[in-house]
């Protein structure tokens, strides 16, 4: 199943999880201790993270180690920093055309 | 952005939903005028270096808003805005869609529902707009389309010559 970065973010205990993972790769069963949720629900938001292309995975002998790809969690936010900065402008001429008005109202 | 005043942007992807909220040095019955007569929204609402074009506009229940964000050279973007109710100077609800020069919507882009909400804060404005989109595909489709017309690399590239010339 194709998957996008948008459907990972949308969970709140896969935003935490991408949170512990960005500072130190971690093994499902350590990341499993810090919810109080099943493992195999930990497994689920692992393995749909997975297929949104945002885990680095390494072994380390039988240990599966999960880390964060920044690459993919800075695409997120420049796509909405884009869009941010089309209000930013368009408020911006707003501001002007306010000041304008007022001291036109000011002067009449 | 004038760094005085607030500026709120926030997209909830569970919701589908962007919220955007702003403060303007103003009172609400000009902020309110401003969004809501053809030609004072004319003067600000499609982004630099795109410029807004009415076509019809009643601004009533029912009503409705065509109109196209033009580019430089002279493309025409057709969006057509349908309000739903309104209640001055507090709030209005529209619903927001893609058109062509005539007015006809096209099925297969985006519609948006709009919640644009007007309050004080002590001598100035605040404006919240809430635009909820069906999906989150619509709202990336939305975006996307932005980055296609170069309403958005357009502003980058503005970007990066002001940070050129303010070092």
């Amino acid at each position: 199943m194709k998957r996008d970065i948008f459907q990972a973010i949308a969970d709140p205990t896969r935003r935490a999880i991408l949170v512990l993972i960005a500072t130190q790769a971690l093994t499902p069963n350590a990341l499993a201790d810090q919810f109080d949720i099943t493992r195999q629900a930990v497994s689920k938001h692992i393995k749909i993270l997975n297929e949104c292309e945002l885990l680095e995975q390494e072994k380390v002998g039988r240990e599966i180690y999960y880390e964060l790809k920044i690459d993919k969690m800075k695409e997120v936010d420049q796509w909405l920093e884009q869009f941010r900065k089309i209000w930013e402008n368009r408020f911006d001429q707003l501001d002007d055309l306010l000041t304008t008005l007022k001291s036109e109202n000011n002067e009449s | 952005m004038k760094a005085n005043l607030q500026f709120h942007f926030l997209a909830d992807k569970e919701k589908n939903t962007l919220t955007i909220k702003r403060e303007f040095a103003a009172s609400r019955q000009l902020v309110w005028d401003c969004y809501t007569k053809e030609e004072l929204l004319n003067q600000w609402f499609a982004p630099k270096p795109f410029t807004t074009k009415t076509k019809s506009m009643d601004f009533s229940e029912g009503g409705h808003w065509h109109y196209a964000m033009v580019d430089p050279d002279g493309n025409e973007y057709w969006g057509y805005t349908e309000y739903h109710d309104i209640n001055p100077i507090d709030y209005y609800r529209t619903k927001d869609a893609f058109s062509d020069s005539e007015g006809t919507v096209n099925p297969d882009l985006p519609k948006a529902k709009w919640h644009v909400q007007f309050s004080d804060l002590n001598d100035h404005a605040v404006v919240t707009t809430v635009v909820n989109y069906e999906s989150l595909e619509d709202l990336e489709t939305v975006i996307n389309m932005g980055m296609e017309e170069g309403m958005i690399s357009t502003l980058e590239c503005l970007d990066e010559l002001l940070e050129t010339l303010t070092k």
